[in-house]
């Protein structure tokens, strides 16, 4: 009961506050003089973001930096301590393969897929219908995505009834059941299979989004030209969509670098399945923050490269505002 | 859509359309359709046999697969919700999801907004440069973040409490909203701001009777994915509220799986209520969902 009226106050109680905050800070600013006004009121405005962002992201970044060259008590310096243990270490050596993995198949087959399923599905009437069949698995929860594909890869002792829909269907030929998650050659590809199931229709729909933008006449210019239903996708439709790949994949390498419910749900990191952030919250939560905050450094160095990309970007589109 | 169609009709009329050719047409189309058939049953099935396998007994479930109940007889049953909802948690963890998720939501978009108002419409130094770090932020793993964070809650008493996951999911979303929101009030009319400003309307008028009515349809679609991307949380509830009463749902379903013999079996029947909210979201919101991801990752 407590709890829910902490709620209540919080979600009516936090608008109120900023609604006093700025109708009193504005009637403060209003009465100082007008070459003081200008200075301040902006800081005004902008501070309770700026505030966020410095306590929850600025200050922990910086304070997880160097506490990455620290002993776990945050007593002594201790070098590159941590990082040595991070990159001689078989377990974290394997995080560190199975993230590259990660990296590479799951950015490349959800954009591939997505933008194959995108102009396959440009060509058909039941186009939206397909469309929400395919983007279904993007609202759900990593947590419960994995679940759904634990049933499906469910594995029963040979001779028993599978009752996991993969090893049943493979019975169906003939083949013998095969333990997908704990299997070592086919865990880590059943992880990443999982998580371009959950996110192919995210890219679908943002490449979908710009396939409708291309102009039909340079599409029909081509057809009268000859060119076959394949050429025109390899060498015209690719080529135009391809800002739209580029920023998708972008994202798709972000969020493979930071993959962490679905191999923490599915297999715990068991079986040397673990990626960098499952190995990081392990360390954490076994209290060994210094080695955490060496593979969280770790990560973030991987990333930096994207961040300047972002940043590029970003900046290259308010020249254009 | 519509696109190819019609260019593919015209120049279909211009041949002629013999029924013959119609059927050679439709052949040479089927292969189409069958990929498309095998990418849609990829995508639908797991899910379904999932929901299908919630609503049969523990019985049916470990000695048959849930396409069995394709054919009679059926053996429907609810056993797994009500037991479900009776292990210990789970009922109040669905209750903790709620609680966590509107006021982290609530919290997150006022501050956004405001925020967004004073880079969208105000001069003042470092604006550049304060922005950039923002659009750098927005990047930044969280697991960078969570030492640090955690060390502040555990001084501040705040570990545990709901509090501390407000905050947290705050701090995390502000980078992007503030993003998003500032491009999209930056792009309002300028003169509508200029002429309050000239009737002696002053910046608190201008933000609440003017810049948030017009943002309405940007913070509609952000509020979908924010709300969402809390309810869907796993690693920052596990980080900062760990094993706490607090707990949400994900957390508590992720410790039924880890845990072993614990509750296994009714695990489709938590996955099914842990994603029937989502689905819902998705499924009458539609348009805003997906507007809202075409502006936040294709913007210019």
């Amino acid at each position: 009961m407590d709890q829910i009226i902490t709620a209540v106050v919080a979600v009516v109680g936090v608008p109120l506050v900023l609604f006093g905050y700025i109708i009193l800070g504005e009637r403060v600013i209003e009465r100082l003089p007008e070459s003081l006004q200008g200075w301040i009121r902006p800081y005004f405005w902008a501070l309770p973001a700026i505030g966020f962002a410095t306590i929850f992201m600025v200050y922990p970044l910086v304070k997880t930096v160097i506490l990455s060259f620290r002993n776990n008590a945050d007593t002594t310096w201790v070098g590159w301590d941590n990082y040595q243990y991070f990159f001689t270490f078989p377990d974290t050596l394997t995080s560190l393969r199975n993230s590259m993995l990660w990296l590479v198949f799951y950015t490349f087959f959800s954009v591939f897929l997505g933008l194959i399923i995108a102009i396959l599905l440009d060509r058909v009437r039941y186009e939206s219908l397909a469309k929400i069949a395919i983007f279904l698995p993007v609202p759900i929860s990593a947590v419960a995505a994995s679940i759904i594909w634990k049933f499906m890869f469910d594995y029963q002792a040979p001779g028993t009834v599978q009752t996991g829909t993969l090893n049943a269907l493979i019975g169906t030929v003939g083949q013998g059941p095969i333990p997908w998650l704990v299997n070592s050659t086919t865990n880590n590809a059943a992880l990443i299979f999982v998580g371009i199931w959950s996110i192919t229709g995210f890219c679908m729909v943002i490449i979908s989004a710009s396939l409708k933008s291309i102009s039909t006449e340079v599409l029909e210019a081509a057809r009268i030209d000859g060119a076959n239903e394949f050429q025109i996708v390899r060498l015209i439709v690719t080529p135009l969509l391809w800002p739209t790949i580029t920023v998708v994949g972008t994202t798709m390498i972000i969020n493979a670098l930071k993959i962490f419910d679905i191999p923490y749900v599915m297999t715990s990191g068991a079986y040397d399945t673990d990626v960098i952030a499952t190995q990081m919250f392990r360390q954490l939560a076994t209290s060994h923050y210094a080695r955490a905050a060496a593979v969280g450094v770790v990560l973030f160095v991987a990333i930096v490269p994207l961040l300047v990309v972002n940043i590029r970007r970003f900046q290259q589109q308010e020249e254009q505002r | 859509m519509s696109v190819t169609t019609t260019t593919r009709e015209t120049t279909g009329a211009r041949a002629t359309v013999s029924t013959l050719e119609r059927l050679g047409y439709r052949l040479q189309r089927l292969p189409l359709h069958l990929v498309i058939a095998i990418f849609i049953a990829i995508w639908i099935v797991p899910t379904l046999g999932l929901i299908i396998n919630s609503f049969r007994s523990v019985q049916d479930m470990s000695s048959a697969g849930w396409w069995t109940v394709l054919f009679p007889p059926h053996g429907f049953s609810l056993a797994s919700y009500q037991q479900v909802l009776q292990t210990e948690n789970v009922a109040t963890s669905i209750v903790n999801s709620i609680l966590i998720t509107i006021p982290a939501t609530v919290i997150q978009l006022a501050i956004a907004t405001m925020g967004a108002y004073a880079f969208a419409w105000m001069k003042f130094p470092g604006k550049d440069l304060f922005f950039i770090v923002i659009v750098g932020l927005m990047v930044v793993p969280i697991q960078m973040t969570l030492i640090p964070v955690l060390q502040i809650f555990k001084a501040t008493g705040l570990a545990g409490t709901f509090i501390a996951v407000w905050l947290a999911h705050s701090g995390y979303g502000l980078p992007f909203e503030v993003f998003l929101l500032r491009n999209y009030l930056g792009g309002l009319p300028r003169e509508i701001f200029e002429s309050a400003e000239v009737d002696g309307a002053g910046h608190a008028v201008r933000f609440l009777r003017i810049a948030v009515p017009m943002t309405v349809p940007a913070i509609a679609s952000l509020t979908i994915f924010v709300f969402l991307g809390v309810w869907n949380d796993l690693l920052v509830s596990l980080t900062y509220l760990g094993s706490s009463p607090n707990r949400p749902f994900t957390v508590v379903i992720t410790q039924l799986v880890t845990s072993l013999g614990g509750g296994w079996q009714f695990l489709t029947a938590a996955a099914v209520l842990q994603m029937s909210l989502p689905l819902a979201v998705f499924i009458f919101l539609q348009r805003y969902f997906v507007r809202g991801i075409t502006s936040g990752s294709v913007k210019g």
